[in-house]
């Protein structure tokens, strides 16, 4: 206990925020931007596949498909190493190792919460799509506001769970030495040598504690949700 | 780009891939099978009518379930060895330290989704199971594996299916602790020759045939249980 | 004015309409009734084209509603369709649900749809529940927002499939007189329904259908009193119970 309080005393800050702010952002703090940028850029995208995967037109669907099925079947690190290859080819120079792990973070993470897009348009009745369309709605109409407005918000839970995995996803950005958390730790335990406990139980007691929360937190938002829909139906049991 | 695959299928690099791939198989199939028969040893401590057997289980699979299974990865590899009895540090550094840590991680992170995946498809089942298995003279142990454990699992098989598949793509992980599996394999064949493209388009075929495999098996259990719930 | 020709569907191999010929003229109100499974949702969804139909024609003043030259919206924009379970939208207000076609399908300004959705919420005796989420309501009141919904578009013809079906008995009749009133201001209206009540005091004529086929029309007073089709006598003795 006395050696864990020590290193933190010594190396807490290089943990939480990395070099910053004399050098660039590491630590836990990167870990974080890292999940929330993941998060917020495949967001759209997931949108995008995951109302693609449902498309009336076969060809869509299919492409939708074929893009979730690949990614899912990859492990994370081979999507790193992929980005590590192709980012350059395409934008036509090198590219940082923290802008490869968030083009591999957003791509995998799109496959994942365009499942859930799906999932949670799937658990719409099928007469609110009809309803709008008797209506005169266009189908593009009818998603942005009828079916998405409805699906998102009863997908909150699924998507916070997605964050919680982003975090925990981050730390493989170790493999390529971006300075987050686990890479962050790594660096700690080499220069101490001999701590690999204290080390390490830090490390893992950080991460969860934060997952753990956001898991407590998620359980409280599904609640809500959940209440905000059983509610109506008690007004009306009542009316 | 001019694709070369006969660069990295020199036997040496062919070599590599194999093994790379063996050892990627090994550890799956091995971690599976560990991870299967502790889940259903928690599921089975953890539904016991004993408060502090239900805390234990409920902390492993917290524990599992709120850690990057890399960092679980590292925890074996760098922190356990001091911790452990030093007989046993010497037995395991002496049989592919490496691969032993990683199995124990991978199999025990799995075992904790697993426990969870089985505990839900038991609740699933109505209370009168054990009580049935009871009054017929059976043990609790016996209700347990002879009774309720076929049934949860037959509920639990989607999920169960899922964590495979994530279980077949952690393995990838390994190799952050120089475990020369298939992702391991295929950077040490990518440094050696350049031919990113080819080596990982292999590597990745690799990856995405079993992960398709399993995937495949998933959606025939999702047929079977909607046409059993059909009828 | 909506007539069908020789009009066939098939669900897959199910034949679920079998040579349907059938005109409503502008301003009649006809009842289509049958046992369940009978076809008479899917019939007055191919008018609005949520269902498809394989063979015949369905023209409404003249227009082949599966014309390929028919806009889908415009076409279903100016048909209104009341279904069975409301089908509000539950995260809107009753009034941005009466609003929103307007809005999004005719681009009338937000004011002026406001108005006049408030004047349709007052027509069907809501205009106090305009700022309630449609969850908060009961099943008649739903199903009135739903029809001031689909007036909202000022369409000259109304499909009902059902609408008191999912309502309590005692939430039925406030239903049936917006329903009543439509058909007293010349509204043309469809309308699928077991209600022998409604069908005596305001249908013009009776459409009695049976596996996918009209079998028997008449007027309410001759369909009730004394149907001629077997199957229509045996439908009308077992609604009586
Ligand atoms: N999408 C569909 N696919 C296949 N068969 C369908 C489909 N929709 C309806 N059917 C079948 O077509 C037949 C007619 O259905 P329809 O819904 O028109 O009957 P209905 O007269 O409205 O019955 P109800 O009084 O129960 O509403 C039924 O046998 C039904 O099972
Ligand atoms: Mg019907």
């Amino acid at each position: 206990m006395q050696d864990i309080i020590a290193i933190l005393r010594d190396y807490g800050l290089l943990l939480a925020i990395g070099q910053f702010p004399e050098g660039p952002i590491g630590g836990l703090a990167l870990t974080l931007i890292l999940a929330l940028s993941g998060l917020l850029l495949s967001f759209p995208l997931s949108v995008l596949i995951g109302v693609g995967r449902i498309s009336p037109n076969p060809a869509v669907a299919r492409l939708a498909a074929a893009f979730v099925s690949v990614v899912r079947a990859l492990p994370l690190l081979m999507l790193i190493f992929w980005a590590y290859f192709i980012v350059p080819l395409i934008i036509g120079q090198t590219v940082s190792g923290l802008t490869t792990v968030i083009v591999a973070l957003v791509v995998y993470e799109t496959a994942y919460l365009a499942e859930v897009v799906r999932a949670a348009i799937l658990a719409l009745p099928k007469g609110q799509v009809e309803a709008s369309r008797s209506l005169g709605l266009s189908y593009v109409q009818t998603m942005k506001d009828i079916i998405l407005p409805q699906a998102l918000f009863n997908a909150i839970p699924s998507i916070l769970n997605q964050f919680i995995s982003l975090v925990k996803n981050t730390s493989v950005a170790y493999i390529i030495s971006v300075d987050e958390l686990t890479y962050a730790a790594y660096q700690v335990n080499a220069q101490l040598l001999t701590k690999p406990v204290e080390v390490y139980v830090i490390l893992a007691a950080t991460y969860f504690i934060i997952c753990f929360s956001l898991n407590r937190l998620v359980k409280l938002v599904e609640r809500r949700i959940h209440t905000s829909r059983q509610a109506p139906i008690a007004a009306e049991a009542a009316a | 780009m001019t694709l070369d695959f006969a660069a990295i299928l020199t036997p040496q690099y062919t070599q590599w891939m194999l093994s790379g791939a063996m050892t990627s198989l090994a550890l799956f199939a091995s971690a599976w099978v560990l991870a299967f028969l502790t889940a259903s040893l928690l599921v089975a401590i953890g539904s016991a009518p004993f408060r502090p057997a239900q805390f234990t289980v409920a902390t492993f699979v917290e524990y599992h379930r709120n850690i990057p299974m890399l960092v679980q990865i590292f925890v074996w590899y760098f922190a356990m060895p001091q911790l452990l009895p030093d007989a046993w540090t010497t037995w395991i550094n002496a049989h592919n330290s490496e691969f032993i840590f990683a199995l124990i991680a991978l199999f025990l992170n799995s075992a904790a989704y697993m426990s969870e995946d089985m505990r839900s498809g038991l609740r699933s089942l109505p209370r009168e199971q054990m009580e049935a298995g009871r009054a017929l003279g059976l043990s609790y142990l016996q209700t347990m594996r002879d009774v309720l454990l076929p049934q949860a699992i037959r509920a639990a098989l989607p999920p169960l299916i899922n964590q495979s598949l994530a279980l077949f793509k952690a393995t990838s992980l390994a190799m952050a602790i120089g475990v020369a599996e298939m992702t391991y394999a295929s950077r040490q064949v990518e440094n050696e020759t350049y031919r990113t493209f080819e080596t990982f388009a292999i590597a990745s075929a690799f990856y995405v045939t079993l992960s398709f495999a399993i995937m495949a098996l998933g959606a025939w259990v999702d047929r079977r249980n909607q046409k059993a719930a059909g009828h | 004015m909506i007539v069908f020709e020789n009009v066939d569907k098939w669900y897959g191999t199910y034949h679920a309409l079998n040579n349907v010929n059938e005109t409503i003229g502008k301003g009649e109100v006809v009842v289509i009734c049958g046992p369940s499974g009978s076809g008479k949702s899917t019939l007055i969804r191919t008018v609005n084209r949520l269902e498809p139909i394989q063979k015949g024609r369905i023209t409404i003043d003249g227009r082949d509603v599966n014309g390929a030259d028919v806009n889908v919206n415009a076409l279903r924009s100016g048909i209104g369709f009341v279904f069975q379970q409301f089908n509000l939208f539950p995260h809107l207000s009753v009034v941005r649900n009466v609003m929103l076609a307007p809005m999004r399908v005719h681009k009338v300004p937000e004011k002026t749809a406001r108005e006049t959705a408030m004047d349709l919420l007052d027509k069907v005796g809501l205009a106090h529940k305009a700022d309630e989420f449609p969850p908060r309501l009961s099943g008649g009141q739903q199903q009135r927002v739903a029809i001031a919904r689909a007036l909202a578009m000022k369409p000259p013809v109304m499909l009902f499939d059902e609408p008191t079906s999912a309502l309590d008995p005692e939430l039925v009749g406030e239903v049936l007189n917006v329903m009543k009133q439509l058909a007293s201001e010349g509204m043309t209206m469809l309308c699928v329904t077991h209600e022998m009540g409604f069908a005596r005091e305001v249908a013009d004529r009776v459409i009695f259908m049976d596996g996918g086929a009209v079998l028997e029309r008449a007027a309410p007073e001759d369909f009730f009193q004394r149907p001629q089709h077997p199957r229509a006598r045996k439908f009308v003795a077992d609604i009586r119970h």
